[in-house]
C-alpha cells in the first residue's frame, strides 16, 4: 500500500485557518460522507451491536431477551468445544500459512529463473486462484471422494494403495485435506507476492556474490532472504489474518465434521447462531473473533507503517 | 534409444537447468490437474464418472448439463426429470450473482472514488484517522458482523432479496476501493486540474472532466478485483438468502442438500461459476497481479 501522508504528517487542525480551508474541508467531508456512512453502518455499528447482543440471552428455546451480563463469555471460556475449535483454527492457520509461504518462496524462485515457456507457466499460475472458493471446495470434495474420487482412482491405478481411503472420513486427516484444497487455490497469491519481492532485488548483487565464490545456497541465504524479509513479514501477518477466518471451504468440504474434526472457530460461530439459533452465545463468539482480528490488524498496520516501502 | 547427437545434448544440459524444467513441469501438473478434473467431470456422462478403471478422458463427452443450465437447448425427455430442476436452480443463481456483483462493483467504484479523491487531494482535519481506521475495520471477518447485519437486513425486510446483498457487500469492498483509488489519484499531477480550474472549472467539474478520464485504467483494474471478490462471496449470501436470491456460490455449496449428491451437475455449475473469473484472470493477469501485490485484500 503506497498512500502518502500517513507517516510523519502532523495532524491538521481547525485553529487559525482561512475560510478557504474550511471550504475545502467541508467539500472533503461531503465527498467522504457516503462511504463513511456505509462503513460506519455496515462495520462499526454492527461490531458493537454484536457485543450488545452477546450480553443478552437471545435463544429461540427461551422466550424474552434477558440481559445476562458476561454470562455468555463465561460459558465460552469454560467450554471445551470453544477451546478445541480455537486449537483447530490455530492448527489450520499455522500449517496453511507456513506451508504456503515455504512453497510460495520456492515456486517464486523457480519462476524468477529464465526458462523456455516461463510466460505460459506464469499466466496459468493464477488459474486456481480464479476459481471461486466454494467451487474449489466442492471440486476437492469430489476429488477426495471415498469411493469414486479421482485421488483414490489414481492411487489405485498406480498401485500405491490397495483399498479406497476415506480422505474426509477421519477428523485429523480431513483437516489436512482441507488444508490441501485451500493450498491449491491460495498458493498463487503467495507466489505473485514473493515474485514481486524477488524482482525488486538488483541482479548485480547476485553477480557480486558469485564473483566472491558464493554457492546458490549462499546467494539465497545472504542475498535473497534478507531482501525478501519485509515481504515475508507482510505476507505472514496478512495471510494469518485472512486464513484465520476460513469458513467457505470448510462449509462445502466437511461442514465441520467428521466428529467436529474441522470445527474451526468461525464454523462454530455459524453453527451456534444459525443452526442452534443461539444468537447471544453466537454473538459472543463473533465478538471474540472480531477483537482477535483487530488485535492482529493493529500489529499489521504498525508493521506496514514501519515499512511503508516494503510492498 | 538415444542417438549420439541427442546424448551430446543431454550432456550439455546442466543438472540445474534440468531441475528447473522438472520443477516447472510439476508446477504445471499441480496447477492444471484439478482444474482439468473440474472440466472433465462437468462434461462426462454420469456412468463414466464413477467407472473404474477411471475414464480420465471421457469416451462420450456431453455438453448436456451445461446446455441445460444455460437453457440453450430443450432437454431430452429422459433427462428432463433429473436435470430440469437443478438446471433452473443454477440458471437463476448465475443471474443473481451477475446482478449483485456488477451492481456492487459500480456502487463501490462510484462512492469509493469520491472519497479517494478527497483523501488524495484535500486537506482536512481527521484525514489520517479516517484513512487508517477503515483499514483496521475492514479486516473484521464477515462472521464477526453477520449476526447484526442479519438483524439489519431483516428489519429492512430485505432478507432473500438481491437488494439486501447489494446493501451489505460494500462492507468488505468499499475500503479496498477507497485505498487503491487514493493511491492512484495521488499520482496524477495536480497541475492538470489547476489548469482546468483556472479556466473556470469547479473542483468537482475538474474531478469529472480531468481526473476520472485519466483514471480509467485504475477504475478498470479496481473494478475487476472488486467484481471477483463479490462474485466469490459466500457467507453473507448463505445467511441472507433462502430461495429466490441465492447466488452462485450458495447454489454450488447447497446443491447436495437440495438435490442429493450429483457431482456431474455440481461440477457443471462450478465450471460455469468459474468461467468469468478465469477469463478475467487469464486476460488481465498483469493488471490483477499489480492490484494484488500493492493492495492488501482478501485472497
Amino acid at each position: 500500500m503506497r498512500v502518502r501522508g500517513l507517516q510523519g504528517s502532523s495532524p491538521i487542525s481547525w485553529k487559525g485557518r482561512p475560510p478557504e480551508f474550511r471550504r475545502e474541508a467541508r467539500f472533503a467531508y461531503a465527498l467522504i460522507m457516503p462511504s463513511l456512512l456505509l462503513m460506519v453502518g455496515l462495520i462499526v455499528v454492527p461490531f458493537f451491536y454484536a457485543f450488545w447482543i452477546s450480553l443478552h440471552r437471545v435463544n429461540f428455546l427461551f422466550p424474552g431477551r434477558p440481559f445476562i451480563g458476561l454470562e455468555n463469555y463465561v460459558h465460552m471460556t469454560t467450554n471445551q468445544d470453544f477451546w478445541a475449535s480455537v486449537g483447530r483454527t490455530i492448527y489450520f492457520t499455522a500449517v496453511s500459512v507456513v506451508t504456503q509461504t515455504v512453497l510460495g518462496i520456492a515456486i517464486a524462485q523457480l519462476l524468477n529463473k529464465p526458462f523456455r515457456g516461463r510466460i505460459i507457466v506464469r499466466t496459468l499460475l493464477l488459474l486456481p486462484w480464479a476459481i471461486p472458493t466454494v467451487v474449489n471446495g466442492t471440486l476437492w470434495r469430489w476429488i477426495l471422494d471415498g469411493s469414486t474420487g479421482a485421488l483414490n482412482h489414481l492411487l489405485l491405478q498406480l498401485g500405491l494403495i490397495k483399498h479406497n481411503v476415506i480422505w474426509l472420513g477421519r477428523p485429523f486427516l480431513a483437516m489436512n485435506m482441507v488444508i490441501l484444497g485451500d493450498s491449491w487455490r491460495m498458493l498463487p497469491l503467495y507466489v505473485i507476492m514473493f515474485l514481486a519481492g524477488l524482482q525488486a532485488i538488483p541482479e548485480d548483487l547476485y553477480d557480486a556474490a558469485r564473483v566472491d565464490g558464493a554457492t546458490s545456497w549462499d546467494c539465497f541465504r545472504y542475498v535473497t532472504l534478507p531482501f525478501l524479509r519485509p515481504v515475508i513479514l507482510v505476507v505472514l501477518i496478512l495471510r494469518t489474518l485472512q486464513t484465520f477466518r476460513v469458513f467457505d471451504i470448510i462449509y462445502v468440504m466437511t461442514r465441520g465434521g467428521p466428529a467436529n474434526g474441522t470445527m474451526v472457530i468461525t464454523f462454530l460461530t455459524y453453527f451456534t447462531t444459525f443452526k442452534f439459533q443461539n444468537f447471544g452465545y453466537g454473538a459472543a463468539l463473533a465478538f471474540f473473533i472480531g477483537i482477535t482480528t483487530l488485535g492482529m490488524a493493529w500489529v499489521y498496520i504498525r508493521t506496514l507503517r514501519g515499512r511503508e516501502e516494503a510492498l | 534409444m538415444m542417438g549420439a547427437r541427442s546424448r551430446r545434448i543431454w550432456h550439455r544440459i546442466k543438472p540445474q537447468t534440468f531441475l528447473v524444467y522438472l520443477g516447472a513441469l510439476l508446477l504445471l501438473l499441480w496447477t492444471l490437474a484439478p482444474a482439468y478434473w473440474l472440466l472433465a467431470s462437468a462434461i462426462s456422462p454420469s456412468h463414466e464418472l464413477v467407472a473404474y478403471p477411471p475414464h480420465w478422458f471421457p469416451d462420450n463427452p456431453t455438453l448436456e448439463r451445461l446446455q441445460a443450465i444455460i437453457g440453450s437447448k430443450m432437454l431430452r425427455a429422459s433427462s428432463m426429470q433429473t436435470m430440469a430442476a437443478p438446471a433452473a436452480f443454477f440458471r437463476r443463481a448465475i443471474l443473481n450473482s451477475a446482478i449483485v456483483a456488477s451492481t456492487t462493483t459500480l456502487l463501490c467504484l462510484g462512492l469509493g472514488s469520491l472519497a479517494g479523491y478527497a483523501f488524495a487531494r484535500l486537506r482536512f482535519p481527521g484525514r489520517g484517522f479516517l484513512l487508517i481506521l477503515p483499514l483496521a475495520l475492514q479486516m473484521l471477518p464477515p462472521i464477526a458482523l453477520v449476526i447484526p447485519l442479519y438483524s439489519l437486513v431483516q428489519a429492512l425486510g430485505l432478507i432473500d432479496t438481491l437488494a439486501g446483498l447489494i446493501l451489505v457487500y460494500p462492507s468488505f469492498l468499499l475500503v479496498y476501493v477507497v485505498w487503491v483509488m487514493t493511491g492512484y489519484f495521488q499520482n496524477i499531477p495536480e497541475e492538470l486540474e489547476d489548469a482546468a480550474r483556472v479556466d473556470g472549472c469547479s473542483r468537482l467539474g475538474a474531478f469529472f472532466r480531468i481526473v476520472v478520464p485519466l483514471s480509467t485504467p485504475a477504475f478498470f483494474s479496481t473494478g475487476l478485483l472488486t467484481f471477483l471478490l463479490a462474485w466469490d462471496e459466500f457467507l453473507y449470501a448463505l445467511v441472507l438468502t433462502s430461495a429466490r436470491a441465492k447466488t452462485l456460490p450458495v447454489a454450488v455449496g447447497e446443491f447436495s442438500t437440495q438435490f442429493g449428491i450429483d457431482y456431474g451437475m455440481m461440477m457443471a455449475g462450478g465450471l460455469l461459476a468459474s468461467v468469468p473469473p478465469v477469463i478475467i484472470a487469464l486476460l488481465f493477469q498483469p493488471l490483477l497481479v499489480r492490484g494484488l501485490t500493492t493492495g492488501s485484500i482478501k485472497g
